[in-house]
């Protein structure tokens, strides 16, 4: 501020050559055109503000939310916590299932799943993967409850009936050190109070389940005579006595109870999907995506029968060029003819090109259908004029051809548009100039109109690509099994097999190339430039 | 002008009666071909073509010329094949008629100036005639269901019965049906509630940041415009996944809030875009002298700017409610079955169960689409010459 008191001092007569130019308040100039600068600045800002915001939540956030979906696989190393850690050390090369203590962490984990209905998800959720998953956890939620770990919960108890009252284990469990000592009966007992607090039940009152004992079982297996006699937390002599004892109960196998239910527990292909999608993010979709796997042993094709996307986005892509190509055949002719009218009449003919544009798009879908089916208006008139027997009618929908027809006529004004606004622009008079230079008609058009018309069919055709790459409701209609494009494909894994996953990792590829052309329509033609008409 | 009067007539055994005979050949083609014998039909229509155009050329004028062909071909045609036969007479009389007469008064050559060659001439007229079937493409599919939408039969192809006039085959009752289904109505209720509101939103954000951003000194001006302008780039596919995954989260998928924000979403690009491209010819100093006058920045908003800009608020408006009033992918996906919409309802129909209501729905919409057209064109006419850019 210091500064300023020196600026805004009243300048002497002698200094004004010399100091720097003020404003009518005495601030100096340069300043003060400074501040309302930034002023203008804020205010326009402020003005934006509540739609950018608008937009960022409503729209921007939905699709970071989904790239977000895309690589997310939080649900194993949610459902299955104790199994991920346990699993780490497994190699799966060996070709050897994993040991016991894999299947004990599987068993507390399922048993918590089963209680609250989440592995029937992870199931799904597998199964993307390997086949048979889902069945397999299914399978095994129905038998878990049926396991023979009852054996640990009677041994235990008959060795001391207080092991089966709730506030033996809540003394116990309370203890740190009684967790140190006890690490997987600690975890396992706090999936027991998540179960318990799940089914509204008091914690006091319910009966410890099987599972408890199991892990107790093998954590006083485990412990080393040291760590037991160092114990001093509550219930210690009980602790120490079950633990002196535990050498008498017959152990048992839970692989073996495993096995039982499905012997696919055995399979390592297996328990190598699901140590290979473990982590919390997975490239997984993607790969799908592009009809590749993640497998245990790295990164495969996918099964030649189940090779669809690469050649969805293929089909996509030459449909949509096929589209944008009938387009600027049919659209360039017609742009020409309105640009060389005049005003007046090219005005009413626009209005032809604007009226398809305004109609539903569900309105011209379902004319096509109407035009194009068997019975339909086409088939009727070819009938009629003995084009083609009645017996013998053109299948023309529910095929490529249904699909590119119908687009080409929904998208027609979208090339158009563009088109007709460049040709606009360029003077009649040029053509006429080649031609009095001695030009052939064709060479004037192709050397000196089409040069210029070309940022035109540029724009155009971005555009109608862009939409036409995307399109779902016509493709959807009219597309039949061959017709159908990219999007109908992510329709379908949101709606019907629910893989949300594999659709949000469609999805941004498709994003990925629609954004490359939007930037680049942003490149030549300008966002800002879009003409409506 | 000057080039019409020195028109020459060409020759009528060389040239207009030919074209005519071949243009007669092609009618009799297609007939003859569909009851049985091309040759026979491409024979009699030369025949025809030619007949027509030596009478009409040599003894009669102009306007009383075309109405005797149309006349004598329509009568023809009820002789032969009733009513049917009569509609099809009068559109063949009518084209011959006119064509002998624009081949004769030489107006063939009007686009083309006087030195060219006969095959420019033709050229120019091929080009015409493509340029027509062309607009026939576009308009065509959109007209045809309109009178299907008449279809006394639950079929979506014109009957015998339709094609013979015959009142029997038409009838009301698709649309008796919209307005008395309880689905049908149901759904236009929820479209009439969704899509003002998304517009309104749209509309009053939307206009408020374009004039922001036709300020001269706007930061990230580019990256502004970019984000402001995706939804319309955005696959609407993807935006509707996007939306059901993000909405699902925060509890708004299948509500109308959900909707209506979904929808505001897509429209705003429209607003965005017209409302920008208004304000790009808009006098600033007006702003400036109102705020000279002593008028606070709210007045001058609402009595300076506002007036001027408002033909472009309100055809971004109607963008808005057309995008909102037509949209069905994202409502399927956002929206539950509470939240049906005519298009949706449309949707189901074509996929599903078949019904030619559909047809009854997608001529009122066709009706209302041909109104929103003619408002927005004569908004942007009135824009325009409010701006002085045009001069009609």
């Amino acid at each position: 501020m210091a500064e300023a008191t020196a600026d805004t001092a009243t300048p002497t007569p002698g200094s004004v050559a010399t100091g720097p130019m003020l404003a009518a308040d005495g601030v100096p100039l340069k300043r003060s055109l400074a501040r309302a600068l930034r002023r203008e600045k804020l205010r326009a800002l402020a003005l934006i503000a509540p739609l950018l915001i608008f937009i960022l939540v409503s729209f921007i956030a939905p699709i970071v939310d989904m790239l977000f979906r895309s690589v997310e696989n939080e649900i194993v190393s949610e459902t299955l916590p104790r199994t991920v850690v346990a699993l780490k050390d497994w190699d799966y090369e060996s070709g050897e299932g994993p040991g016991e203590d894999v299947y004990a962490a599987l068993y507390v984990d399922l048993v918590e799943a089963e209680e609250m209905k989440t592995h029937t998800r992870l199931g799904s959720r597998l199964n993307y993967e390997m086949t048979g998953i889902s069945s397999l956890f299914r399978k095994t939620g129905r038998g878990i409850g049926r396991m023979d770990t009852d054996a640990y919960t009677k041994a235990i108890t008959t060795l001391d009936a207080a092991w089966n009252e709730p506030a033996t284990w809540i003394a116990v469990m309370d203890d740190d050190s009684a967790r140190a000592l006890l690490p997987e009966t600690a975890s396992a007992w706090s999936s027991w109070t998540r179960i318990v607090a799940a089914n509204n039940d008091d914690i006091a009152k319910e009966e410890p389940g099987d599972f408890l004992f199991t892990t107790l079982y093998r954590d006083l297996s485990a412990a080393t005579p040291d760590a037991l006699a160092g114990y001093e937390g509550p219930e210690a002599a009980r602790v120490r006595e079950a633990a002196a004892r535990i050498g008498s109960i017959e152990p048992v196998s839970l692989r073996e109870q495993f096995l039982d239910i499905d012997k696919d527990w055995s399979d390592v292909q297996v328990w190598g999907t699901i140590q290979a999608f473990s982590p919390k993010y997975t490239p997984g979709y993607f790969l799908s995506a592009v009809d590749l796997q993640e497998t245990p042993s790295g990164i495969e094709q996918q099964p030649d029968d189940q090779k669809i996307y690469r050649l969805l986005f293929k089909r996509t892509m030459f449909m949509s060029l096929a589209i944008m190509f009938s387009c600027i055949l049919l659209g360039y002719p017609v742009a020409f003819l309105l640009s060389s009218l005049p005003l007046r009449t090219s005005n009413v003919l626009l209005i032809l090109v604007l009226l398809p544009f305004w109609t539903s798009l569900l309105v011209r879908t379902s004319a096509w259908k109407v035009l194009l089916q068997q019975q339909g208006v086409i088939n009727d008139v070819l009938v009629w004029m003995g084009v083609v027997a009645d017996n013998d009618r053109l299948v023309m929908i529910n095929n490529q051809f249904g699909t590119i027809v119908a687009m080409t006529h929904i998208l027609l004004p979208f090339m158009i548009l563009p088109l007709y606004s460049v040709m606009k622009t360029i003077p009649p008079t040029y053509l006429r100039a080649a031609k009095s230079l001695g030009a052939t008609n064709w060479t004037a058009f192709w050397r000196v109109y089409f040069p210029q018309s070309v940022p035109g069919i540029g724009a155009g055709c971005i555009l109608v690509f862009i939409l036409s790459i995307g399109y779902y409701i016509t493709p959807e209609l009219v597309g039949g099994t061959t017709g159908t494009f990219i999007s109908n494909r992510i329709a379908y894994h949101i709606s019907s097999s629910l893989n949300w996953g594999l659709a949000a990792a469609l999805g941004t590829i498709l994003l990925v190339l629609v954004l490359a052309l939007y930037w680049v329509y942003d490149r030549i033609v300008g966002i800002d430039n879009v003409n409506l008409g | 002008m000057a080039l019409v009067e020195t028109r020459t007539h060409p020759d009528l055994m060389r040239f207009t009666m030919p074209v005519t005979a071949l243009a007669g050949g092609v009618f009799g083609f297609v007939l003859g071909s569909s009851f049985g014998s091309a040759t026979l039909g491409v024979l009699a229509g030369l025949a025809v073509g030619a007949v027509t155009a030596f009478v009409l050329q040599s003894f009669l004028q102009r306007k009383q010329g075309r109405l005797a062909a149309a006349i004598v071909f329509a009568l023809a045609g009820f002789l032969i094949a009733g009513a049917k036969g009569a509609v099809g007479g009068l559109i063949g009389g009518l084209v011959l008629g006119w064509l002998v007469y624009w081949l004769d008064s030489g107006r063939y050559r009007e686009g083309v100036p006087t030195y060219a060659t006969p095959g420019q001439v033709l050229w120019h007229n091929s080009f015409l005639f493509i340029c027509g079937l062309i607009f026939f493409f576009l308009i065509a599919p959109i007209m045809v269901i309109i009178p299907l939408s008449f279809n006394a039969e639950n079929f979506f192809t014109f009957t015998p019965k339709m094609l013979a006039f015959d009142p029997e085959g038409y009838s009301l009752k698709h649309y008796r049906d919209f307005f008395s289904n309880p689905d049908w109505q149901q759904a236009l209720k929820n479209s009439v509630r969704i899509a003002p509101a998304a517009t309104l939103l749209s509309v009053s954000l939307g206009t408020l940041a374009a004039i922001g951003l036709s300020q001269s000194h706007v930061p990230f001006r580019r990256a502004i415009m970019a984000v402001l302008i995706s939804p319309m780039i955005v696959p609407l596919i993807i935006s509707a996944a996007g939306m059901y995954f993000f909405y699902s989260r925060l509890g708004l998928q299948g509500t109308y809030v959900g909707v209506v924000l979904a929808h505001a979403a897509l429209g705003i690009p429209f607003v965005i875009i017209t409302v920008t491209a208004t304000l790009v010819g808009f006098d600033k100093s007006l702003t400036r002298a109102a705020a000279n006058m002593g008028a606070d920045p709210v007045t001058t908003f609402f009595r300076v700017q506002m007036p001027l800009i408002l033909p472009g608020v309100i055809s971004g408006g109607l963008f808005a409610f057309i995008t909102s009033f037509d949209e069905v992918v994202v409502v399927l996906f956002v929206g539950s079955a509470g939240q049906k919409t005519l298009p949706w309802q449309m949707f189901i129909g074509l996929r599903e169960q078949i019904s030619p209501t559909i047809l009854a729905v997608a001529t009122i919409l066709v009706v209302i689409s041909i109104a929103l057209l003619t408002t927005v064109e004569l908004l942007r006419r009135r824009s325009e010459r409010l701006r002085g850019m045009s001069p009609g």
